[in-house]
């Protein structure tokens, strides 16, 4: 079977300063891929890539269908964007705001069908009991909740996530995570999430992509992936990995005495 | 049941809506009946309404002889009532445009006049009035100058916008910074101009629905009727919008596409409006918030609401200002601000108790 979304060389400029550099990988329904790597290595610029609201270079297939040759309204029914939870939502309620996942598939009146949805993304993210309370009166935890369900009712089949867990306490870092893990296996959905912290990126994604500087370090399991190596290369960092579980734990230790972060300690 | 959540809240939300719409129209038609009667020949509610009636279905209607000894159809059809309708329109028209605006913007200070579109209608009417030059002659110099420049004014912090990659942060900067531009030219054309001629300016800014007619009701009620259905079958973009451009593309919206017809259309129907009655000034700004403060944000239901309030308020304002001081009208752009702000000041401090 053809995996679900696959990226060939795909590039992005802002203006002359190039972002992204021959990034490629393959994603299958199901699949949690965690992007991880320093500020400004092009995370968040390969996910508005990826639902292209920005228009990189390469090929990008989805389903097998070229993005470049699918209208704006068809793209918002395949792949939903969840940016990062930054407190901007509007005076809307909860439920409208959820709803609002529902215009890719809404001419104008809002059907039984849509509302049954917006329920029940409600009822799953544990967020029903505030469906009436307004957007921006919401807790950090809660609000990332509504932008996770505004993404699931827009029944796409790849979500995209631009740090969901960075302004979450542990808890609900984990559940949110957790979540999202269940959300692909059990819904097949494919699942790009950008993530800073490693050890919440290793235990929850089935697979990680190393970006530094636009360009791709290495992608595999998280086991394979996270090495004292890969954390000098990547972050400039002594780290010791070690294994909990089966999963890999990063603990950083110092700046690697050849990088010029030592200059600035 | 379990996935029941918020399904019977939306539901009250939606009728609430659907309430304060149906109220908003009765009380625009009752504020009609008590418009028509003001004015020097006495003329009872239930009369004026006879009177309409009579002019619409001409022969269906029984009138008594007091109003046919009157004249009261003639009076209302031929002097009261295309004043009356031109209210409406223009408050229907300016609110729409504003919430159009603030919703595109996603802030709460964009309106027309924020973006310069009445400052720039107003230095257009000052060239016209004070140098006597425009683009049209006769009857329309003023108000054909004074619609142009509110379009040119749009076009101009589009044009800029656009430039600069159509931010809406850039879009009400450049649109301040025309406001000081055009009102520096008409404080200099002022400052040159004759006395009789700068006090034409002056009054022509104040606002008022004086110069009304059934033509200039005809232009206005045509560009209204054709621009507000195509931005009510857009309202999800609106909501969207409010959500961040991110977010608006992400859910499918042709972001640049869709701000910069918005943005035209605002534009279009304030322009229209502005060059007939001068700068009405609060209806814009100020009407949105206060109906998105009483029932909520989906533009589906903002927009016509927001126009309708919009309606009562300046209908209900040239009321008040024609009968506040017996013997003088007082520009129904100044009613406005002295009946709107201490009512939305009050909004405004209740809701941040709350």
């Amino acid at each position: 079977m053809t995996p679900l979304l696959c990226a060939c060389g795909l590039s992005f400029s802002y203006r002359d300063r190039q972002v992204l550099a021959d990034v490629s990988f393959s994603l299958d329904r199901g699949e949690v891929l965690g992007l991880v790597g320093p500020n400004g290595s092009g995370k968040t610029t390969l996910l508005r890539c990826l639902d292209r609201i920005l228009d990189p270079e390469g090929d990008f297939r989805l389903d097998g269908r070229d993005l470049y040759s699918m209208s704006r309204p068809e793209i918002a029914r395949m792949i939903a964007y969840v940016p990062q939870n930054s407190g901007a939502l509007g005076s809307a309620t909860v439920f409208e705001t959820v709803l609002m996942g529902r215009r890719p598939h809404l001419r104008w009146s809002v059907s039984e069908e849509d509302k049954q949805k917006v329920s029940e993304a409600l009822s799953l993210l544990g967020i029903g009991d505030f469906a009436s309370r307004r957007a921006d009166r919401l807790s950090g935890g809660e609000r990332q909740r509504v932008l996770i369900a505004r993404a699931l009712v827009q029944d796409a089949r790849l979500i995209l996530l631009d740090e969901p867990t960075s302004a979450l306490d542990m808890r609900n870092q984990i559940e949110v995570m957790d979540l999202l893990r269940r959300l692909a296996e059990e819904h097949r959905l494919a699942v790009v999430a950008a993530i800073h912290d490693l050890n919440l990126a290793a235990r929850y994604c089935h697979r990680i992509m190393m970006l530094k500087e636009g360009r791709v370090l290495g992608q595999g399991a998280p086991s394979s992936l996270l090495t004292g190596g890969m954390m000098r290369a990547v972050y400039g960092i002594e780290a010791v990995v070690k294994d909990e579980m089966g999963v890999p734990y990063v603990v950083p230790l110092r700046p690697s005495e050849n990088d010029n972060l030592v200059e600035i300690v | 049941m379990m996935a029941e959540f918020g399904r019977e809240e939306y539901a009250r939300l939606m009728e609430k809506r659907a309430l304060f719409i149906t109220a908003l129209v009765l009380a625009l038609v009752a504020l009609v009946g008590i418009a028509v009667t003001l004015g020097s020949a006495d003329l009872p509610v239930a009369d004026a309404y006879l009177a309409i009636l009579a002019g619409l279905f001409p022969g269906a209607v029984d009138l008594p002889e007091r109003m046919i000894e009157s004249n009261a159809v003639g009076i209302v059809w031929g002097w009261r009532l295309h004043r009356v309708l031109f209210a409406i329109a223009a408050g229907f028209g300016l609110a729409i445009a504003g919430t159009v605006m603030q919703g595109v913007l996603r802030n709460p200070l964009a309106s027309p006049f924020t973006l310069g579109i009445a400052s720039a209608a107003s230095c257009g009417a000052s060239i016209a009035i004070i140098l006597g030059a425009g683009f049209l002659s006769g009857g329309y110099l003023v108000t054909g100058n004074a619609f142009l420049f509110a379009m040119l004014a749009a076009g101009a912090i589009y044009g800029m916008a656009r430039l600069r990659g159509m931010g809406s942060e850039t879009m009400i900067l450049a649109g301040i910074a025309l406001m000081y531009l055009f009102s520096a030219v008409t404080s200099l054309l002022q400052y040159l101009g004759t006395s009789d001629k700068v006090q034409e300016v002056v009054f022509w800014m104040f606002g008022s629905l004086d110069k009304s007619s059934w033509p200039k009701l005809g232009i206005v009620t045509v560009v209204v009727a054709a621009i507000v259905p195509p931005l009510l079958w857009r309202a999800w973009d609106l909501n969207a919008l409010a959500e961040g451009d991110e977010v608006a593309k992400s859910l499918g919206v042709p972001v640049e596409r869709s701000m910069a017809g918005f943005m035209l259309a605002a534009s279009l129907v304030t322009a229209v409006i502005i060059c007939f009655t001068g700068t009405i000034g609060f209806i814009g700004l100020v009407v949105p918030h206060i109906t998105r403060m009483a029932i909520g944000a989906d533009h589906r239901t903002l927009l016509p609401a927001s126009g309708l309030v919009g309606a009562v308020l300046l209908l209900g304002a040239d009321c008040l200002a024609r009968t506040a001081i017996p013997g003088t009208i007082i520009p129904v752009g100044i009613m406005t601000a002295f009946l709107g702000i201490p009512f939305f000041l009050y909004l405004f401090m209740r809701r941040r108790d709350a």
